[in-house]
């Protein structure tokens, strides 16, 4: 039997994955895909949420939406996100973060 | 849907998610990621919320991910040569993953509401209608504004990525 909180664990183990790889790597690509895979962590148990708050024999479409606008914004995000590496890219040449230091204190 | 089933998918979706991370190399990371996108829209499907399921699949490992191989490839990244991470930004990232990981756990231990399973389904529901009915009348306003934020993404992209004109 699959509980919520198989969900709720596999969900925060996930957004553990993204986050311990916005803390450890320092392509600043694959950072980015760290933070995609923290958003869908948080996806994974708002639709875990609404499937288990369902009445009347069908799921709570509230959270199932909220996750439909966070994808949408994630995309937009993604496109905007690698148009300023692009230009990160033409400006330094670099996509490791710990060349990109000039606002460092 | 069968423990079995759900474990398996978990463990893909945990296993080449790891492995984004791990790879030296940039389109081995994107690949990892698309098969890990993979096994989280399987779980959507467990969890009946079919829309959102297939949704994922369109755009994260379609849309987004052939967006992110592109890049990777329009900046001809090698793999990158194996730099020393220094020990305090080693033992400090660990460490707080690990608290954050304890967390987690003793907070889902703890919250025995959810230690039960999922309320049944009715035998027939039309998933993709649901939404749409929901999309277009209660959720109409935020369903506008988006379009509007993906407008601005798109001119916001076309102007980064233009070359300065002189």
């Amino acid at each position: 039997m699959v509980t919520l909180n198989d969900y709720l664990l596999v969900s925060g183990l996930l957004f553990a994955l993204g986050f311990a790889g916005v803390l450890l790597r320092r392509n600043i690509l694959i950072i980015f895909m760290a933070l995609e895979l923290m958003l869908n962590a948080a996806n994974l148990s708002l639709v875990a949420f609404a499937r288990f708050n369902g009445t009347n024999g069908l799921p709570n479409y509230n959270g199932q939406m909220l996750v439909f606008f966070i994808i949408t914004v994630a995309a937009a995000e993604v496109a905007v996100g690698l148009a300023i590496i692009v230009a990160l890219y033409r400006a330094r040449q670099t996509t490791n973060v710990e060349d990109l230091n000039s606002l460092k204190f | 849907m069968s423990p079995i089933l759900f474990w398996i998918f978990t463990a893909l979706m945990l296993g080449f998610g790891a492995a984004t991370l791990i790879n030296r190399n940039p389109v081995a990371s994107a690949l990892s990621l698309v098969v890990s996108l993979l096994g989280l829209s399987a779980l959507f499907f467990s969890l009946d919320a079919y829309f959102i399921g297939v949704i994922q699949i369109l755009v994260y490992a379609g849309a987004v991910m052939v967006l992110f191989l592109f890049i990777i490839m329009l900046l001809d990244l090698k793999a990158e040569q194996r730099r020393q991470l220094s020990l305090p930004v080693l033992l400090g990232g660990a460490a707080v993953t690990a608290l954050f990981v304890t967390q987690i756990v003793l907070v889902v231990r703890s919250f025995h509401a959810g230690n039960q399973s999922f309320p049944p389904l009715a035998s027939k529901f039309d998933d993709a209608s649901n939404i749409g009915n929901m999309l277009f009348s209660h959720y109409n306003l935020p369903f506008q504004v988006i379009g509007v934020l993906i407008l601005v993404a798109s001119i916001g992209v076309v102007v980064l990525s233009k070359r300065e004109l002189n």
